[in-house]
């Protein structure tokens, strides 16, 4: 069985606001921490990603920031440039300076281009084997389609020329499900799941890059068995209550709201969940490498950092274990 | 909670409204947007039903992507234009609308369409940048064009001056401030040299001296066929540059007027709000006005009361002791494990949420300094599905809580 860590490309995405920049980056440092290296990649550069492990702003250039865990955020000129002369050979051309931002036109305009090279990056660093595994903290659903089958656009836009004969090897890459995979972040809320239920189609039926999991953040935790919230309802009676409140030294009405509270939270999410469980049931069924479905508990921080990235390295390592 | 007034004159927005009715009484058009995934479809509709029931007039709200279930509720239906949300679908809340509430759910395809049609210089240009085949890749691609097509569409709804009140939820997008950057990237981008430089008749290239190498590479990179394929393509639409041009000014000056006004959502976790702390500070740069921020999912205050965490604290510590005598008191004959076990729940879980409330607390005090108003809703026990659920979180935005 292949274990989500033994693939050499992930690509972290979901609905925005799900927490994908925060597990690909928990991905990333749980990988290094076993010895592997390590690139974390950011795609759209909000910054997001230094701050989950509190390091100074990324740049193209890979940087070490902890034992063998880089970071990179992705730029397209720059990842053009350095296809050009790497990939191509066209090293004197590609450094004509008005040249470069020409190319940043026509790679805005033109279909696939501006995704080939910076897809392209990423899978050149696998090729080359620079690193053990790349994790990419890749655009939110809605786009992310548009970014995976470039290759695709590619061929079906362009006959001949330079950037044609790229995607063959980008493709062997990315179609690979030992290689590479998706990796798609929810939260059990209703929109996330619709999303993430839509773009398991979407990826199966035009990318041919495979489900490598799903990731579900911010699950609540369940504070009681059938049992216990019995017992809770029991003691939320008057009775019981006011002699708490004595013996406390002031109302337990707070306390008590605040645990019914999380109960209707976390039970109003359940349906989504379940929602979510049938519809990857299929994607599971007969697959190798499997997909994988991990959750991670809602963490209660007073501040989010490197610090919490660790608690929730620790919480997938924990995931991938059971 | 009470609207800061207290804010200093340099980063005072120059509205005197204090609560989103007050705003949305005053206004046109209310642009609503902010990080993905905050609820900013929810919040549009509901400060649309708001309007429309205690305001009165004919108040529309157009939406991108709603949850399928809160569409059903609003009778929504994909590229069936504007339509009158039903009277009776306020019967549940038991509510007599003032005015009439109607909606629309943007098909943004078929306005791109809709778009080239009108500026095209006649309907053969139409009908030939329609059938080509790199139209459907470049569309969604070279400007946010979901981005634009939500203010372009705005924009021709107030024209039409059928409506009292315009509330726009914008569509996602990788970060809140591309949907603001959009008509201006229209018009760079048909102004660029650049689009000029590859529009040149193919037989004159080799002439220019300055653009050659960069033919040269092109060609080599792409193949000379699909560069000549979209230069093809982007001189024909290039015919459409002026009538987009001009549009792309007046919804810049629509979105800068004084009728306008933009609603902020977020909630109060960490990245949504740097998120929207950077489109915020975009705004008046812009020339555009904040008129309130509304945060959406916030813990009940509650929770931030230190007695109260006290006593959690030692509901934990002495749950066994309490749990005793409670089963030979107040729950007589009950296990006291299984009591001390749910105190203990009680107790941690009380200061686990509390740990959450005092962080967003904080961060909704130093958002709170950014706009006059600042109105915020807690977390519904449900998602929100029909127009009752609606109405119930508008209220809450509608006036600060006592």
């Amino acid at each position: 069985m292949v274990d989500l860590l033994d693939r050499k490309l992930l690509f972290g995405t979901g609905k925005g606001g799900v927490g994908k920049t925060t597990i690909s980056a928990a991905l990333g440092l749980l990988a290094s921490s076993r010895g592997k290296r390590a690139l974390l990649c950011e795609m759209d550069a909000k910054g997001d990603l230094a701050s989950c492990l509190e390091t100074p702003a990324t740049t193209f250039e890979e940087r070490e920031v902890l034992p063998n865990l880089w970071v990179m955020s992705m730029d397209a000129e720059a990842s053009l440039r350095q296809y050009l002369s790497l990939q191509l050979k066209l090293g004197r051309a590609a450094h004509i300076g008005p040249l470069a931002r020409m190319f940043d036109f026509v790679a805005s305009a033109a279909p696939g281009v501006r995704e080939i090279v910076t897809v392209g990056k990423l899978c050149w660093e696998v090729r080359e084997r620079h690193y053990d595994i790349v994790v990419v903290d890749a655009v939110a659903s809605g786009h992310i389609v548009g970014q995976l089958s470039a290759p695709e656009t590619i061929n079906r836009l362009i006959q001949v020329g330079l950037v044609r004969q790229q995607t063959d090897w980008m493709l062997e890459i990315l179609s690979d499900a030992r290689t590479s995979g998706a990796l798609v972040v929810s939260t059990p809320e209703e929109m996330p799941v619709t999303e993430t239920i839509e773009l398991l189609k979407r990826l199966e039926a035009e990318t041919s890059v495979g489900l490598a999991g799903v990731v579900v953040n911010r699950v609540l935790p369940e504070l009681f068995g059938l049992r216990e919230e019995q017992m809770f309802e029991a003691i939320s009676e008057p009775g019981p209550r006011r002699y708490l409140g004595e013996a406390l030294g002031g109302p337990a009405e707070p306390l008590l709201d605040a645990a019914r509270l999380m109960v209707k939270m976390r039970r109003s999410r359940t349906a989504h969940l379940e929602r979510l469980r049938a519809a990857l049931s299929p994607h599971r069924g007969g697959l190798e490498p499997q997909p994988e479905l991990l959750y991670v508990p809602y963490l209660f921080l007073r501040s989010y950092g490197l610090r919490s990235t660790r608690q929730i390295a620790e919480a997938l390592a924990a995931e991938l274990e059971s | 909670m009470t609207p800061r007034k207290d804010v200093p004159a340099t980063t005072a927005p120059t509205t005197t409204e204090t609560t989103v009715e007050a705003l949305l009484a005053a206004k046109e058009i209310a642009v609503v947007c902010g990080p993905g995934g905050v609820g900013k479809t929810t919040v549009a509709a509901a400060a649309a039903a708001m309007a429309a029931c205690h305001q009165g007039g004919k108040v529309l709200v157009v939406t991108v992507d709603p949850a399928r279930r809160l569409a059903t509720a609003l009778g929504l239906r994909l590229g069936r234009g504007v339509e009158r949300v039903r009277p009776s679908a306020f019967a549940g809340a038991r509510v007599t609308p003032r005015g009439e509430l109607w909606a629309e759910m943007l098909d943004t395809k078929q306005s791109w369409d809709a778009l080239v049609t009108q500026h095209a210089p006649d309907a053969a240009t139409a009908k030939r940048i329609l059938g080509n085949p790199l139209y459907k890749d470049i569309s969604g691609r070279f400007v946010q064009s979901h981005d634009y097509i939500a203010v372009e569409r705005l924009y021709e709804l107030h024209a039409e001056a059928k409506y009292d009140l315009i509330v726009v939820d914008t569509p996602p997008t990788r970060n809140a401030v591309d949907f603001l950057l959009a008509p201006e990237r229209i018009i760079d981008f048909f102004s660029s040299r650049l689009l000029r430089l590859l529009t040149v008749p193919y037989r004159r290239r080799f002439v220019d001296v300055a653009s050659r190498p960069f033919y040269y590479v092109a060609d080599r990179v792409l193949g000379s066929q699909f560069v000549q394929d979209l230069a093809e393509f982007f001189i024909l639409f290039q015919t459409l540059s002026d009538g987009f041009v001009q549009r792309a000014q007046e919804v810049e000056r629509l979105l800068a007027d004084r009728r306008t006004t933009f609603i902020v959502v977020s909630t109060l976790e960490d990245m949504p709000v740097r998120e929207a702390e950077a489109f915020m500070d975009l705004l008046p740069a812009k020339g555009f006005h904040l008129g309130a921020i509304v945060l959406n999912r916030v813990l009940p205050t509650y929770l931030l009361d230190a007695g109260s965490s006290e006593r959690a604290g030692r509901l934990t510590a002495s749950a066994d002791e309490l749990a005793r005598s409670l089963c030979s008191g107040a729950v007589e004959g009950a296990d006291p494990a299984l009591v001390a076990r749910v105190l203990k729940e009680v107790g941690t879980n009380f200061n686990n949420i509390g740990v959450v409330a005092r962080r967003e607390a904080s961060q909704r005090s130093e958002l709170s300094r950014l706009a006059a108003v600042v109105a915020r809703a807690p977390e519904l026990e449900d998602d929100v599905h029909d127009l009752t659920g609606v109405l119930e979180l508008g209220r809450h935005i509608w006036s600060p809580e006592a």
